[in-house]
């Protein structure tokens, strides 16, 4: 196990497109686990994807459990995920490892449907809402060489566009 | 190391001040950190931390050529900051009402004694002159949690000013 090295903005290899997975090896194996135990090691980290960590493959790891408030599918390995359906849009705050003291509001959508495989190649299918599919979103934005700062909205002049405080 | 100051500028908005101001303090060897600037009622406003190996004097003769040409009243303060310093909010609070004096003392007044740490705020009076809506944003950190800020909103709610608080909850990844 060990803690790999983030690679942190303006670097520019975080803006490249990162390849299909092909290879389901241990070595492959030890990878993940080795970018797991990197994002466990960064307190509140809900996400990490490969090329965060210099290894351009399309490989994603998401876990919003720690906060029993998320509607969760626990941790999920991502390996070339693919988003198969969208609904909804809603703004929310991001920060990225990738990208330090700075945090802005991006557009999501608020429910996916999604493919991916898992660690030993299987193909399995996941319905992600809210926090969870914004997470899945924006470690599959890392994938395409895309980061929070590539879609930022505004914070400024939005009137209720949640949930109206119940009086 | 440059120390850093405050530049707080207002006057009569046109267009190209900040073009002009950040070229001149470009052309004095100045470093730009963390900046709010906007409109305010036809007057532009800047509050803008500029690092500079030098005394406020020096600074100040920097950009009185520039902001008095363009008319801008000039403030210079050599100030104790640093950056990469950020707070992050945890709630957002959203607040409008018939434009009346004694909102924002009334609102912010509940919040602060319900623990509320302003870091943004931003207010607007919008509608008509015969009618005027005011209308504020405020994003802070909530020390002594979210529903202790609710219950104090809701208290408002009597006062004829609608409110909405909505947890930030930002996601790392």
């Amino acid at each position: 196990m060990a803690i790999l090295d983030i690679l942190v903005f303006p670097d520019p290899v975080l803006k490249q497109a990162s390849e299909t997975v092909t290879v389901f090896d241990d070595e492959f194996k030890q990878f993940i686990a080795d970018l797991d135990e990197t994002r466990l090691s960064a307190p509140g980290c809900v996400g990490i994807a490969a090329p965060q960590v210099g290894r351009f493959q399309r490989v994603a790891l998401v876990d919003v459990s720690g906060n029993p408030k998320h509607k969760s599918n626990g941790y999920m390995v991502l390996v070339n995920p693919e988003i198969v359906e969208w609904e909804g849009y809603k703004k929310g705050r991001e920060g990225c490892l990738s990208v330090p003291d700075y945090t802005g509001n991006v557009m999501r959508a608020t429910s996916i449907v999604l493919e991916a495989q898992d660690v030993e190649g299987v193909t399995q299918r996941y319905e992600c809402e809210g926090f969870e599919a914004r997470a899945v979103q924006h470690e599959i934005d890392h994938l395409d060489g895309l980061l929070f700062l590539d879609r930022l909205v505004s914070r400024r002049n939005d009137l209720f566009e949640r949930k109206v405080y119940k009086k | 190391m440059a120390k850093w100051f405050m530049l707080t500028l207002v006057g009569e908005d046109r267009p190209g001040i900040v073009a002009k101001l950040t070229h001149a303090l470009f052309e004095a060897g100045c470093n730009l950190g963390e900046a709010s600037m906007m409109r305010l009622g036809g007057n532009f406003t800047m509050m803008l931390m500029v690092g500079f190996d030098g005394k406020a004097k020096a600074l100040n003769d920097v950009i009185a050529p520039v902001s008095e040409s363009l008319n801008l009243h000039l403030h210079v303060d050599e100030i104790n900051a640093a950056l990469h310093t950020h707070l992050e909010p945890d709630v957002r609070i959203s607040v409008y009402g018939a434009d009346r004096t004694g909102i924002v003392s009334e609102v912010t007044g509940a919040l602060a004694e319900s623990g509320l740490h302003i870091l943004d705020l931003e207010s607007d009076v919008a509608g008509s002159t015969e009618s005027p809506l005011y209308i504020m944003h405020i994003e802070g950190h909530a020390a002594e949690g979210i529903d202790s800020l609710r219950a104090a909103l809701n208290l408002m709610q009597d006062r004829g000013i609608e409110t909405s608080l909505e947890e930030i909850d930002t996601l790392l990844g």
